[in-house]
């Protein structure tokens, strides 16, 4: 618990994340109102004690809007960052455990390529090319985020491979690959958790990105940037219709950062020390 | 002091002098539209589009419409019809010249119109010319066209954009160098960007009020909004979000017109996919529409519903909306019946604009109400064209069907939406080769009564079409009986 005071921004950042998890969670088993329902008669209502965020411009209710698309931008962030993790990582301990050989050769050149390109671009490349869809979405995202990792795992592994207690395992006969698991592993992971935090930031802002231009969930899937892009030309009409959209994503994002930046606080040893 | 005084006097004056030379009528304009030609041929593809720029302005026709759709003398002064219906001699114009100077003979009557019905022929609408036999030079000014069959509406037929009078030796560079006998004559092309026309002072009618006319391409609704607000464009027409519209009727810098079009929007079903090739599943997506509901959330309210494919301002209409009144418990009933009581899923594939995109999530949702599940893909022109209009790969569909008189389409077994029904082939055989105006009426409500009760696709509504323009502009088109931005009569009010 003590963790959570080392930093300023770990608890604020906290909160408005486990908000809007809290609020894709619950979107699960039950929203206000029936987001696929539209009662034309009611659109475009302001706020009120039966609509808190008020209804868009089908009559839907923007708050229950707001839940399910919570729930469809994290679910495309986590799995998003979940490939990432899951590819990037190993590719990146493999090439910290042979570097400079061939292997690393391969991967890092590899992982140049990627990293090349500009991420949405991939991103929007690959749901041109497949067609729009959440699953495509997810994809192209995981897809710019295993360089990521990566480099990182790479670069981190890269400096413990010259510690003594590498150094003592490896005199103890373990091969490369358990070495990599157990001791280099371990001891990277309070970085990817930062990182983490960071490119699951990023993988909700490409999302939001993809559907604004209709390349993400599709409807009638509740989507942040669809319902802002749905709302543009109506935004001197009925302000709320883009107003909380907007400021989900915004906060979301914003909570996140301040997360990462909490976490790395909180967890880099070099800082810790520096701070006591 | 006196000095001083006389000066600013002469300054005011000056001034006075400076204003008044200002205050002349504007003598250019700049018309903004939504979509961009994709070249300048109107002979030679089926994009509105290109009809939007060029029709009337730099294009011409024998016939050539109205504003209020009737047909009038273009660059035929008269024409006689033989008795039979079946031979048309038409007389041109005296003096008539092409942009690059040469004169319009009968000669490029008959390349135009053999050009458009040859074997090869690129032309859109080849429909229109296929009845005619031949095409004969009488004289350099008459020209006499022969039909296979008498047809009540060749004169029709020949005002659309897609049958204007070329010249065979600027054929060419057409697409990107169009040269006609217009009141405008076109001088510029940025692709992406706007087409510049100016103003023809040889031309052989009612010259143009214009000095030069811009049209902008700006496709993104917000964009449209901002360039209108700012008045970097004078008028816009086919305004594409309908929801500002009340915000600039309430502006007194702009008019608003909202005329109607010849676009009958419908939710189409492809006849031959099962389960929608059982009229009693398509009779029940009918009912499980609520049309109001469309064009109140879809359309902000601008448009008229309809029952069949045909434009209520066109005196031949019968509202049938009544056969598909909007009853999800006949619907239920009816998908019961047809063997589908748990309902079905099949794909709901949307082009681009806002009475698809929006219409498609309103009817998706009504759908779903009486157990039909649509699975949504929003898909660009090109790739609606590759997939729905040509390889007839959809389910259901929303567009509008924007040329005229075009029920005709329900004659075709092999267009998009599948319809094959030898007896409304046979009434459209019988229509076209009719030329009385009583019999043609009596004929075209059997058909639109035909394809109403066999449900062949569900009828939404006719699409408005919105006008925004500085309120000192005059003689703007306010419907579109055919997809055309006549600016030969506009001008600019004092």
């Amino acid at each position: 618990m003590s963790l959570l005071f080392h930093s300023r921004t770990l608890l604020p950042g906290a909160v408005l994340t486990l908000l809007f998890t809290a609020a894709a969670l619950i979107s699960l088993v039950w929203v206000p109102y029936d987001t696929t329902v539209v009662d034309i008669a009611n659109r475009m209502k302001p706020p009120s004690w039966l609509h808190p965020f008020g209804t868009d411009q089908f009559g839907r209710d923007i708050l229950s809007m707001i839940m399910v698309g919570a729930r469809t931008s994290i679910a495309v962030a986590l799995v998003a960052v979940g490939i990432g993790m899951a590819v990037g990582v190993p590719l990146g301990l493999a090439a910290a455990a042979r570097k400079g050989g061939l292997m690393d050769e391969i991967i890092m050149r590899a992982n140049d390529l990627v990293f090349a390109f500009p991420s949405l671009l991939i991103a929007v490349m690959i749901t041109a090319v497949f067609g729009a869809s959440a699953l495509n979405a997810i994809i192209a995202i995981g897809i710019f985020n295993i360089p990521v990792f990566a480099r990182l795992t790479r670069g981190a592994a890269l400096s413990l491979w010259n510690r003594e207690y590498i150094l003592a395992a490896r005199v103890a006969g373990k091969g490369s690959a358990r070495i990599s698991l157990e001791h280099i592993l371990p001891n990277v992971a309070n970085l990817l958790i930062v990182q983490g935090t960071i490119q699951f930031s990023l993988g909700i802002l490409a999302e939001a990105g993809l559907s604004y231009v209709g390349l993400g969930a599709q409807p009638p899937t509740a989507s942040w940037g669809r319902m802002l892009a749905d709302s543009q030309t109506m935004i001197s009409l009925a302000p709320h219709l883009a107003l909380f959209p907007g400021l989900a994503i915004l906060l979301t994002v914003l909570g996140l950062n301040l997360l990462g930046d909490g976490l790395r606080d909180s967890l880099d040893p070099k800082l810790r020390r520096a701070r006591t | 002091m006196r000095l001083r005084k006389f000066g600013l006097g002469l300054v005011s004056a000056l001034a006075l002098a400076a204003s008044m030379g200002v205050a002349h009528a504007k003598s250019d304009i700049v018309v903004a539209m939504q979509l961009e030609p994709p070249h300048l041929d109107p002979t030679g593809a089926a994009a509105g589009a290109i009809d939007s720029v060029l029709y009337s302005n730099v294009f011409e026709g024998l016939t050539r419409f109205g504003p209020d759709g009737s047909v009038n003398p273009g660059l035929a002064e008269s024409w006689e019809i033989s008795e039979d219906g079946k031979t048309y001699t038409f007389k041109l114009h005296e003096g008539v010249k092409f942009h690059d100077g040469s004169d319009l003979t009968a000669d490029d009557v008959k390349f135009s119109l053999d050009r458009a019905r040859a074997d090869d022929s690129q032309n859109a609408q080849k429909a229109l010319f296929t009845g005619i036999e031949t095409v004969e030079v009488v004289d350099p000014l008459t020209v006499k066209v022969t039909l296979k069959e008498p047809n009540g509406s060749f004169l029709f037929n020949m005002a659309w954009g897609d049958a204007v009078i070329v010249a065979p030796e600027s054929i060419g560079d057409i697409k990107s160098k169009p040269i006609g006998t217009g009141a405008f004559k076109f001088t510029n092309w940025v692709q992406g960007d706007r087409i510049d026309l100016e103003k023809n002072a040889d031309y052989w009618g009612e010259p143009a009020k214009l000095d030069k006319v811009t049209f902008k391409f700006i496709s993104d609704p917000t964009a449209a909004f901002a360039a209108v607000m700012a008045e970097d464009v004078n008028a816009f027409v086919g305004f594409p979000a309908p929801e500002n519209l009340p915000q600039f009727e309430a502006d007194s810098r702009f008019q608003v017109l909202v005329g109607s079009t010849e676009g009958e929007t419908i939710l189409a079903a492809n006849n031959k996919l099962p389960p929608l090739d059982n009229i009693k599943v398509r009779e029940a997506i009918a009912h499980a529409v609520d049309r109001q509901a469309i064009i109140d959330g879809a359309m902000f309210g601008y448009g008229t519903p309809i029952g069949t494919h045909f434009a209520p301002h066109s005196p031949d209409y019968v509202d049938l909306t009544a056969n598909s009144q909007y009853d999800p418990e006949l619907a239920k009933k009816l998908l019961a019946e047809a063997g589908y009581a748990e309902g079905f899923t099949t794909t709901l594939k949307l082009p681009p604009p806002s009475y698809a995109r929006r219409g498609g999530e309103i009817i998706a949702a009504q759908l779903r109400a009486v157990g039909i599940e649509t699975e949504i893909s929003n898909l660009e022109w090109a790739q609606w064209l590759e997939q729905v209009f040509k390889g007839k790969d959809f389910g259901l569909t929303i567009v509008s069907h924007t040329e005229p008189m075009d029920i005709g389409i329900y004659a075709r077994p092999d267009y998009y939406f599948q319809y094959d029904n030898a007896d409304f082939q046979k009434l459209f055989a019988d229509l076209t080769a009719e030329d009385d105006p009583e019999k043609r009426s009596v004929l075209l409500k059997q058909a639109q009564e035909m394809i109403s009760k066999d449900y062949v696709n569900t009828y939404l509504f006719q699409l408005a079409f919105p006008t925004i323009a500085d309120a000192k502009i005059k003689g703007l088109w306010e419907n579109q009986p055919t997809q055309a931005t006549d600016l030969t009569a506009v001008y600019w009010e004092d």
